[in-house]
């Protein structure tokens, strides 16, 4: 519950941000020479950076920046899974086949280098970011959704839909799939809290969103020029990354529970 | 019947691999722009970048530039660094030892807090001892690595001043003579005990902050697999026949979780050697990790590309491995 609240808060900064923020234009391009590295206090809870950018400010906005990246890494990653996945299971054979083989390879390379690699090829830009994780994400749900419908494929009310003269894509759309909903929802809640991550990290790599755009994980990186003293600049921003991924961690957590009570004790 | 699951195993490996070298080969090639330039990087001029297109034979049809590919990587031919100027064979062979030492005592570390983590919290299992296991093991997986390796570094190295703030050992004290390049064992190798001492001490902050994210998921799958075996018929037997608890847990439970956890170090090793990138960078650790991350800031595609085949490969191994041994301690699988 208090997860949710968490969750409640945090959409209202990315919604919100802008207006929230004392210092808004402090995320789109302005600098303070005079104000540069000072302390936390009363004007800037969190201090200020090195470039004098109240870092309270950055971190709200940045909120949006985090929140849209998990959505749309995760619509990425369950949309070309589900259809690989639901491809792989219907079919089967050969097809299926070849394209569980291309999902175990593609998770043998671990998610966060495949995922800076495309970056790299693509382009420093949020926009790649989203892109590059999403394409890393899908084989899991590729791989659960493919054992979803090849489990449900040889019950008999599928049986009975084809029969009735369902095409495959009919039935699939229909009948199959919702049912493979559940699964699905518990896995990408759980998934939020590791998207926000690895953005977070590919941001820390340069390769995300560039500056002004208050990025969390590129707010850490670039105050490691400064750090151990001005330590402010680094750990806010790197707090908010935590409690966002903590609380959809327990958010997903409490929704497996909920939805999936095979794997509680 | 074991050496057919071998043989069935390792007949799946140069598949993978293959696989693995396309999807890397792919990524240089479908580009957009220019395949020549991307390699040649940006500060080529346009006759680099044409001596580029013709060594790599970029104007080839994909499938032969392929067979090149393969041709070039099975002589170790790997590219050059932009920012070492060495061949990037070279600088992986020169590195890797680094990163093996820190994940092999980061999967150590996550092993001796996950496992006793994840015992307990079966044996008393929904009390406090659980709850708290299971919260922490959550927190755990929800620190961005790179931030706790800052705030460890603040916190253990620079305020208190208790371990050291980076590096493979300080840097007044000389180094092991090279026989493995794992320093311990070096360090050991050469019975200088001070600077196993040293070199364990550099290792422990950035091993912890590896092996961070992977406590939850060993605690978990110990917790899971004890309370599994704790439910069987034996256990009860043995408990009826009078044999102390302490002989039950380490016989038989330990055993069993033994195996299930071993199905964990494969996922570890995948997520460490991701972290690698982002920990080695904080410490400052001569790793591949460190050497993938100056190349990522320069965007000097040749080494990513290789480190990404690299750990692919290991990956790979790893979980072959993993699979064989699964097959050794529990023969139920074997078929």
């Amino acid at each position: 519950m208090a997860a949710l609240a968490a969750i409640a808060l945090l959409l209202v900064a990315a919604v919100f941000g802008p207006s929230l923020a004392p210092y808004s234009e402090d995320a789109e391009g302005a600098i303070h020479a005079d104000a540069r590295l000072r302390p936390p206090s009363g004007a800037h809870p969190f201090g200020t950076d090195e470039l004098g950018r109240d870092v309270f400010s950055r971190v709200l906005i940045g909120a949006r920046i985090s929140l849209s990246v998990g959505v749309i890494v995760l619509v990425i990653g369950v949309t070309i899974g589900t259809i690989l996945g639901a491809i792989a299971g219907f079919v089967g054979g050969r097809v299926g086949e070849a394209i569980m083989r291309f999902t175990d390879i593609t998770i043998t390379i671990p998610e966060l280098i495949l995922a800076l690699a495309i970056t790299a090829v693509l382009g420093r830009s949020l926009g790649n970011t989203m892109l590059a994780i999403g394409l890393v994400r899908w084989p899991i749900y590729c791989r659960l959704v493919q054992a979803q419908v090849a489990g449900l494929a040889t019950e008999p009310f599928v049986e009975a839909a084809v029969a009735g003269g369902g095409g495959p894509a009919r039935v699939l759309l229909r009948h199959i799939l919702p049912n493979c909903v559940s699964p699905v929802i518990v896995r990408a809640s759980l998934d939020m809290g590791l998207a926000i991550l690895t953005a977070a990290a590919l941001g820390f790599l340069g390769l995300g969103a560039q500056e002004p755009i208050p990025e969390w994980g590129a707010m850490v990186s670039n105050a490691r020029n400064t750090f151990p003293t001005a330590w402010w600049s680094a750990t806010f921003p790197g707090l908010a990354i935590f409690m966002t991924v903590f609380a959809f961690n327990v958010l997903g957590d409490g929704l497996r529970d909920v939805l999936d009570p095979r794997t509680t004790d | 019947m074991f050496v057919q699951y071998v043989g069935r195993r390792l007949a799946l490996i140069p598949i993978t691999l293959l696989g693995v070298s396309a999807i890397v080969f792919l990524l240089a090639r479908i580009v957009p722009g220019d395949p020549a330039q991307l390699a040649a990087g940006d500060q080529a001029t346009p006759e680099m970048v044409e001596a580029f297109r013709q060594e790599y034979r970029l104007d080839r049809p994909i499938w032969e530039q392929y067979v090149a590919f393969l041709g070039g990587l099975l002589q170790g031919e790997l590219g050059r660094s932009m920012f070492t100027g060495r061949p990037v064979l070279d600088d992986l062979r020169a590195f890797l030892p680094a990163t093996l030492e820190l994940t092999a005592v980061g999967i150590t570390l996550a092993l001796l807090i996950g496992v006793p983590a994840g015992v307990f919290s079966a044996l008393y299992r929904n009390r406090w001892p659980d709850q708290l296991a299971r919260g922490l093991a959550l927190t755990g997986v929800s620190f961005p690595v790179f931030w706790l390796a800052l705030m460890l570094q603040l916190l253990l190295a620079v305020s208190l001043d208790l371990l050291p703030i980076g590096g493979r050992f300080p840097a007044a004290y000389k180094g092991p003579a090279t026989i493995t390049g794992l320093y311990t064992l070096d360090f050991a190798l050469a019975r200088d005990a001070e600077g196993v001492g040293l070199a364990l001490r550099h290792l422990l902050l950035p091993a912890l902050c590896l092996a961070v994210g992977s406590v939850a998921s060993i605690t978990r799958i110990t917790r899971t697999s004890v309370l599994d075996v704790l439910g069987r018929d034996f256990i009860r037997t043995s408990r009826a026949m009078g044999l102390p608890e302490r002989v039950v847990i380490g016989k038989y439970v330990l055993k069993n979780a033994f195996i299930a956890t071993l199905t964990m170090l494969g996922v570890a090793l995948t997520y460490m050697l991701a972290g690698s990138v982002l920990v080695e960078s904080v410490f400052d650790w001569p790793g591949i990790g460190l050497y993938a991350f100056k190349s990522i800031i320069q965007l000097d595609f040749q080494p990513i590309a290789a480190f990404t085949l690299l750990v692919g490969t290991m990956v790979a191994l790893v979980n072959l491995g993993v699979d064989v041994l699964y097959g050794v301690f529990d023969p139920r699988i074997r078929r």
